[in-house]
């Protein structure tokens, strides 16, 4: 596959999620505001290039028996060294994430690109890929976390966009949206939109009923 | 003769089947090698900032709750002496602890024979185990306590939450909370961090005459001295509030200090 189509197929038509439905966990947990929704977006989308960095320039040496716990190994390095700088130069941020950032280690994402694509292509293709599919998480989490934010509490990035009834707007914040929930409804919508307009991402039903033949007497 | 060039013997390493056995324990003993390298090397040369960082969080929390009590940023503004000092206390004596100073408090709470287990009647605020030893800011002026603030902690609705109690010189009153680490439902639970409910706590009155402890987070807002407003749609987390705020004001608590600063023995 051509570098510039390795890289813009997981934006939309192959997106991590919406498509391959992988990384959900996090996208309905950090997704309360847009702040922390871009700074996990951002740790990810670092996380998963470097890893697939390190897989691919090791993908000839790799024993298959343990390739799995060798990329695990490696992406949680990468996600405690990531942990420690938030929490060193983005202290309140981090705060918020919590746990979160430390979960990327488990963000099915992450293994499926170094396991699918990076264990067997070269470097420069495997980073590109893993920067597309980084972007592609990241524009479903920013999605996410904007209106998330903008009508649970009518601020974006902190900043208020629709005054709320509290003080003396005319909005009145729909508190679920700060649920959990709310994020798992988004994301349906989207899948659902998305789908809708690309029907060639559709699954073929795994089931399909048997007719039954109306009983006569 | 045997080749001892290392770089000769790596590539014989690389150049061996992927499967064989020595060069899987080999694989894998040199990611671990890097990973280890990668994470202590992280972890301690960040770690001087981290640090930096805590602690300047917990300072600007406690600056921010001295400036939200009314009148205290005078007295600190009007005098050199009214600076705030830092008591390490047993909490079961009620005094200041003999051998355990702000700098050695850490080293001295990692050994466990430093804490105290607590059934579950006594264990309200859901902590399971209370530390001995704590550290809490006095304010003076001149001789007399004007203010005290407290550290306390325990279960909320989603996590533990940690916060800072101010008590007025009276040991009547509270003077005022600061939520320094809560991990409560965003918009809900999470609004003990808003100055609006914080305020509520000026002036809130712990327990009656007779010693009773009568506080709590009210139901809606509060009707009595003895309550601080509720917050809609978060009574888990108002509850939780409640419990630890009574437990660390009550006899497992503070209760024994609070008493020893009435007796004038501070």
């Amino acid at each position: 596959m051509a570098l510039p189509r390795i890289f813009t197929e997981p934006l939309l038509g192959r997106n991590p999620v919406t498509v391959q439905i992988l990384g959900i966990c996090s996208s309905l947990a950090v997704t309360t505001s847009l702040e922390t929704a871009a700074t996990m977006a951002a740790s990810l989308t670092v996380v998963l290039v470097l890893s697939s960095l390190a897989v691919s320039l090791i993908r000839r040496h790799l024993p298959n028996s343990i390739r799995l716990i060798v990329q695990i190994v490696i992406v949680a390095s990468l996600v405690i060294v990531i942990d420690q700088v938030l929490q060193a130069y983005l202290f309140e941020i981090s705060q918020r994430l919590s746990v979160f950032v430390g979960l990327i280690t488990t963000n099915c994402l992450v293994l499926g690109r170094t396991e699918g694509f990076a264990r067997s292509n070269p470097p420069l293709p495997s980073m590109i890929d893993a920067l597309g599919n980084g972007l592609g998480y990241s524009a479903i989490l920013l999605a996410v976390g904007a209106i998330r934010e903008l009508f649970g509490q009518g601020t974006l990035m902190g900043l208020t966009v629709l005054p709320t009834a509290e003080q003396g707007g005319w909005f009145t914040p729909l508190s679920l949206m700060l649920l959990a929930p709310s994020a798992f409804f988004i994301l349906g919508f989207a899948v659902w939109a998305l789908r809708s307009a690309f029907p060639e991402q559709q699954e073929a039903p795994e089931h399909v009923p048997p007719e039954v033949q109306e009983a006569r007497p | 003769m045997a080749d001892l060039n290392p770089i000769h013997a790596w590539q014989r390493m690389l150049a061996q089947p992927n499967e064989s056995r020595g060069k899987t324990v080999f694989v894998a003993f040199l990611t671990a090698l890097f990973c280890t390298l990668l994470v202590s090397g992280a972890t301690v040369l960040l770690r001087p900032v981290q640090t930096a960082n805590r602690a300047a969080e917990t300072q600007a929390r406690l600056e921010a709750l001295l400036a939200a009590i009314p009148g205290m940023s005078d007295i600190l503004a009007a005098s050199e002496e009214a600076q705030l000092s830092t008591v390490v206390i047993d909490l079961a004596r009620g005094r200041a602890a003999e051998n355990v100073t702000p700098g050695t408090l850490e080293s001295a709470l990692m050994d466990t024979a430093n804490w105290t287990a607590l059934s579950p009647e006594e264990d309200v605020a859901g902590i399971g185990n209370r530390p001995d030893y704590a550290q809490v800011f006095l304010l003076r002026e001149g001789e007399a306590i004007r203010l005290m603030i407290l550290p306390i902690a325990g279960a909320g609705y989603n996590g533990p939450i940690d916060a800072m109690l101010a008590v007025n010189g009276d040991m009547e009153t509270i003077a005022g909370i600061a939520i320094t680490a809560q991990s409560e439902t965003p918009g809900l639970g999470a609004r003990i961090e808003e100055p609006r409910w914080q305020e509520s706590f000026a002036g809130t009155r712990w327990q009656d005459a007779s010693g009773e402890m009568r506080f709590a987070v009210a139901k809606g807002p509060a009707t009595t001295d003895y309550e601080v407003d509720g917050i809609t749609g978060a009574t888990r987390t108002s509850n939780a509030m409640s419990r630890i705020i009574r437990f660390w004001l009550g006899p497992q608590g503070y209760g024994p200090l609070i008493a020893a600063v009435k007796r004038g023995e501070f």
